[in-house]
């Protein structure tokens, strides 16, 4: 294989409104190599991308591409000059057939016309050489994900791509069609293309790629080969820790000031869809316990069966003893829940709302008679909120989109909190919060489990977890593979967890 | 990130941003504009008699339009409104008028007429929000099917013929003018001020602005979402039947053809040149009325100093385009 | 799942010719001459304006946009194109479609440049439109010239085919050929089908969506010369509810409102199943034997809309389940 590599990307420097997003990372993929780029949130793996693919300008560093400076201003550019994009939600057009979505762009013409058959010809063949053969004629919503995915890749091939990147490919599809995607990969290297890998599922870097870069706050921190370094290694450096290391701490929770009480919500082997397949874990009063796993690992999935938005296929839940079976939002709210989602601005908060309308979105028919606000009940509720959470505003009348992040957050937690529910979800709490404000948070939390309150905390920072979890539930790729308690919740374990998957210590929550 | 630079400070640091002042208080100043360019230029402007001219106008545009701002807060459009007056016309003088079947006491005549009218506006309207919210069909297609078919059943209830009455217990809610007021501005009123507290008073009115505001956000907050978009549509119906009922009342006559024709497109400038955000989330019932007026009031200064129809008809049209692109540049920044 | 696909193309693509050819053998079964030379030709004059109309709206629709303009940019045609048709046929028909696309000019500028919703856009536009053709008109009908022979547009016949019934058969073969046979015409339907996605696949977007607002309001302008020239006169204050025909046409033929799928020819067909309705509502009333008024053809439009809609939302929701799972 040539030593000179067909893409690298040196010291790039990409801000988004002053604030750095990346600063000085880099990326060096060699000719027909599968190339794994992993990072967890927020560590610069996808702004990298879109540097790369013209969707961003960057603000320093070089780019060169088959040997040539490489300066491109849109994905079309990018597109034409031989590197393709697989996103996650597949950019195809459904109602269009598959031939039109491997050839719009570059259709092939007969006196002045499309020519059809041609057309058909050639999806056929590229489809071919991956061992699909499907009537290209239909629609591309009549085939399977899988199938669908190796339409956008046959795409790009057709545009005689010489670099693919992938981004999470594999997060919709079932063993199967990942053994066939795997397939078509390796065909791609074979025939002397290269691949960006991006996925957070260990094993299959470990099963398709050749190399590895690790990002990490916008900078590259570590670039290896994949059969040099092993999981925990790869892990560590993913969220920044060394194995073994322990220092004081770094989030605000405090130990906690009182011993949990009974079970409030217990799972036992949920299943929903691809991302959720094996999960059991129980929360009691008084507690926080945390989700602990990587990104895709089906901890969010989890929280919304919890809460009514999507249904389990299998598995049972009991909230307080009762079986649980929530059909909506609204039943798992009756039934005690709350949940602070975590995208505020997707499925949090009404931007043009005010605070105190925000605030009690989930709570008007308490205060209300008849249909009519109270609005002596409201404003002294939001008012002891605003107070209570140290919430800063001009007052319970501000809309909330003019908040500051963590700010608003506090609002969506006192929503909940002002149900009274019995059990708290928190997804990604403190995510996107500036310091101070996420130590408020972190504090406000152990404060409510001590009041009683049971709390599943989800969260992919490693230190809210060991620091701020009375238990763990390690979950990976959809099953949660280890429970930790007290003196076992330390980051090597948890990592280890992570890397591995533990499931040994699993068969406690099921007694 | 620094997170303690909310974007309301860094608004406020710049002084004057005059996309911004527009977008809020564009359509405010335009009317002020207005009232002191027709006091100064418009003959026998400051009158009591053009006063009425022009709320008697504007008056039925109203009434449909605060149904429409309460769709439109939740992110939908009502198409409809058109034919549900002609509908909501039609019915009621067949019952007064003894056409269906006879009734002898005329008050309970026109009291039933007018009731069976509203109730099969609000049901039209239900239907109309059951396509919207359990069939899940565009607002603008659902409404569609109505605005088509309901002219059609109104002028198949009225074989099409112009029905001529003069009913002056019934007339009296477009005619009667009691204190020198016209019923109809006084039933304007009511209606507004009822409106402008039921979005802001009640959980209705949050609920509203909720769903049109985030969806998804409502629908976690427990706030039964489909049910919130069938009533906005249901009170939207009822509007648009006592618009129907007003109209019929003024004209001492019934025509299934013209009763409330191109009155959607009325209704829905006027919410959009008030201020309503037409992808949801925010509505403001007194700002429909101020657009209502401010339409109102530039085709008055148009044609009342002499300029063609043709002419009112293209600046309305500028208007429109105008205070909706301002209006996204207002939430662009 | 092959048999739910089989339906969605019987009922896409194939249920309107059905339902087109079963109320045509219907007609035929109960009314004398209904398939007699003259009531055909009429029925395919007169309906070639609402035809040209709905091929542009089809078009709009095709990428997700709408077109409300169509009904009253059809009068401002009319109404130029009668001024014109007193210096010759082709600066009548210039005039009215020069009209047509100047709407279509500004329809698309307001949507694809200042980014304002096709609906509301075009619904300021349909305004504006209307207004032009009064100024234009002196708000009243405009004459149009009988000796340059521009009548010939709209009253003539090449062999026994009326002349605006070719007009538009020409048109929609045109519309066919670059729906299906020109990138122009995929791109439209791919726009309709996820714009992100064909954005990122590098096609012109925003160029093609003009194109089609373009060729919507020039397809209302050359109604418009077919109107003037039927009538004999420009008329400012025609076209009201024109737009919701071709709409209810469009997706009674089986266009998604929603854009992505959609097909010319059935299109036609949509417009044809609505004409003959209301033709068949003539021949039921002159019959005597029942008193159905023609104010039922609105009614049984919108019930043909509303069966449509319900079928195709049902549709899509099981395709758009089938797709996330």
């Amino acid at each position: 294989m040539a030593d000179t590599p067909l893409l690298s990307m040196s010291r790039v420097e990409k801000r988004f409104a002053g604030i750095p997003a990346l600063s000085g990372a880099s990326l060096e993929i060699l000719p027909g190599e599968v190339h794994a780029l992993i990072g967890q949130n927020g560590a610069g793996k996808s702004t990298m991308i879109k540097v790369l693919t013209g969707y961003h300008r960057r603000d320093g560093g070089t780019v060169t591409f088959a040997g040539e400076p490489f300066e491109v201003h849109s994905p079309h550019q990018a597109q034409a000059s031989g590197i393709s994009t697989i996103y996650q939600e597949i950019n195809l057009v459904p109602l269009r057939s598959v031939t039109e979505n491997i050839c719009l762009g570059r259709e092939q013409r007969r006196f002045g016309l499309l020519d059809w058959n041609a057309m058909h010809r050639e999806a056929e063949r590229l489809l071919s050489t991956f061992g699909i053969r499907i009537d290209v004629r239909r629609p591309l919503m009549d085939f399977n994900t899988a199938t669908q995915q190796m339409v956008a890749i046959a795409r790009a091939i057709g545009f005689s791509a010489r670099l693919v990147i992938m981004d999470e490919p594999t997060s919709s599809l079932d063993d199967k069609e990942v053994a066939v995607l795997f397939r078509v990969i390796r065909q791609l290297k074979a025939d002397g293309v290269s691949v960006i890998f991006v996925s957070h599922k260990l094993d299959e870097l470990y099963e398709v790629c050749d190399r590895v870069t690790i990002m990490r706050d916008g900078k590259t921190v570590r670039v290896a080969d994949m059969d040099k370094i092993d999981k925990l290694d790869l892990v560590s450096a993913m969220l920044g820790r060394d194995v073994g290391r322990s220092d004081g701490h770094a989030t605000a929770f405090a130990e906690r000031q009182r011993s949990a009480g009974e079970i409030v919500l217990q799972a036992q082997n949920l299943a929903a869809g691809h991302a959720v397949r094996d999960v059991s874990f129980a929360v009691k009063r008084g507690e926080i316990v945390g989700f602990a796993g990587l990104l895709g690992a089906g901890r969010t999935e989890t929280a919304r069966v919890l809460f009514g938005i999507d249904r389990a296929q299998a598995g049972s839940i009991r909230m307080e003893g009762q079986a649980y079976d929530p059909k909506s939002p609204k039943d798992a709210i009756g039934a005690g829940l709350g949940f602070v989602t975590e995208d505020r601005k997707l499925e949090g908060i009404v931007p043009e709302l005010s605070v105190a309308e925000n605030l009690t979105l989930a709570l008007f028919p308490r205060i209300s008679r008849r249909g009519i606000i109270s609005e002596r009940q409201q404003r002294e509720l939001v008012e002891s909120f605003i107070k209570q959470l140290g919430i800063k505003c001009s007052g319970p009348g501000q809309k909330i989109r003019e908040l500051s992040g963590g700010n608003q957050q506090k609002v969506l937690l006192a929503r909940w909190l002002a149900t009274h529910p019995r059990l708290l979800i928190l997804d990604e709490p403190t995510r996107g919060i500036d310091v101070g404000a996420k130590g408020e948070i972190q504090r406000l939390i152990r404060s409510l489990a001590d009041q009683g309150l049971a709390v599943l905390m989800i969260s992919s920072e490693l230190e809210e977890i060991v620091e701020g979890a009375d238990r763990v539930f390690v979950l990976r790729e959809g099953r949660t593979v280890a429970e930790l308690d007290g003196e076992a919740i330390t980051e090597a374990g948890v990592l280890d967890a992570m890397a591995h998957g533990h499931s040994h210590q699993i068969e406690q929550v099921a007694s | 990130m620094s997170e303690t630079l909310s974007p309301a400070s860094a608004k406020t640091a710049r002084f004057f941003d005059p996309l911004d002042f527009l977008a809020r208080y564009g359509t405010l100043v335009a009317l002020a504009l207005l009232i002191v360019f027709n006091l100064i230029f418009t003959r026998n402007f400051a009158t009591l008699q053009t006063l009425n001219v022009n709320l008697t106008q504007v008056c039925t545009i109203v009434i449909v339009a605060i149904g429409m701002t309460m769709v439109i807060g939740t992110g939908g459009i009502d198409l409809s409104v058109g034919s549900i007056m002609a509908i909501s016309g039609a019915l009621a003088p067949l019952i007064f008028l003894g056409t269906i079947f006879p009734v002898g006491n005329i008050g309970v005549s026109v009291t039933l007429a007018i009731a069976v009218a509203l109730l099969a506006a609000t049901l039209l309207g239900l239907f109309n929000g059951w396509l919207v919210a359990k069939m899940r069909i565009q607002p603008i297609i659902a409404t569609l099917v109505l605005f088509i078919a309901g002219r059609g059943i109104a002028q198949v209830l009225t074989n099409g013929n112009l029905q001529v009455f003069r009913v002056p217990e019934f007339q009296w809610i477009g005619l009667g003018r009691p204190f020198g007021i016209p019923v109809q501005v006084m039933i304007m009123v009511v209606m507004i001020v009822v409106a402008a507290w039921i979005l802001r008073r009640t959980v209705l009115g949050r609920q509203i602005l909720a769903t049109g505001g985030n969806e998804k956000a409502a629908g976690l907050a427990g706030i039964p979402v489909d049910r919130i978009k069938l009533t906005v549509y249901g009170i939207s119906g009822f509007c648009a039947g006592v618009a129907g009922l007003v109209v019929i009342a003024i004209n001492s006559a019934s025509d299934a053809n013209l009763v409330g024709l191109g009155m959607e497109l009325d209704a829905i400038a006027a919410v959009a040149v008030g201020g309503t955000l037409l992808v949801g989330g925010k509505a403001t019932i007194i700002g429909t009325l101020i657009g209502a007026l401010t339409i109102q009031l530039v085709r008055y200064t148009l044609l009342s100093n002499g300029l063609p129809e043709g002419a009112a008809l293209m600046v309305q049209a500028a208007i429109i385009a105008g205070a909706v692109w301002l209006q996204q540049q207002g939430r662009v920044r | 799942m092959k048999r739910r696909v089989d339906m969605r193309v019987l009922l896409g693509t194939y249920g309107v010719v059905v339902a087109l050819v079963l109320l045509v053998a219907f007609g035929w079964w109960r009314y004398e001459n209904f398939l007699g030379m003259f009531n055909v030709m009429s029925v395919l004059r007169y309906n070639s304006m609402f035809a040209l109309v709905a091929l542009g709206m089809c078009f709009v629709i095709m990428t997700g946009g709408i077109d409300l303009s169509v009904g009253s940019t059809a009068a401002l045609g009319s109404v130029a194109a009668a001024l014109g048709s007193h210096y010759g046929i082709i600066p009548g028909i210039v005039g009215g479609v020069g009209a047509g696309l100047l709407v279509g000019t500004v329809n698309g500028t307001l949507v694809t440049r200042l980014n304002i919703m096709p609906f509301i856009a075009t619904l300021a536009t349909m305004l504006a439109a209307s207004g032009a053709a009064l100024l234009l008109a002196n708000n009243q009908s405009v004459s149009i010239s009988y000796e340059t022979g521009f009548m010939n547009l709209g009253q003539g016949n090449i062999w026994i085919l009326p002349i605006p019934a070719v007009i538009a058969a020409l048109a929609y073969v045109a519309g066919s050929v670059i729906l299906n046979f020109t990138s122009a015409g995929r791109t439209v339907l791919a726009i309709g089908g996820n714009e992100d996605a064909t954005n990122m696949m590098g096609l012109r977007t925003e160029r093609i969506k003009f194109l089609t607002y373009l060729a919507s309001g020039s397809l209302a302008g050359l109604a418009g010369v077919i109107l003037a020239a039927q009538f004999g006169a420009g008329q400012p204050i025609e076209g009201v509810g024109w737009e919701l025909f071709a709409i209810a046409a469009v997706v009674v033929g089986g266009t998604l409102l929603t854009g992505g799928m959609g097909s010319v020819g059935t299109t036609l067909a949509g417009v044809l199943l609505l004409g003959i309705l209301f033709n068949m509502l003539n021949f039921e009333n002159g019959m005597g034997w029942i008193s159905l008024s023609a104010y039922w053809q609105s009614v049984i439009r919108g019930g043909f809309l509303l069966v449509v809609v319900i079928i195709q939302a049902r549709l899509m929701s099981k395709e758009a389940k089938h797709v996330t799972s």
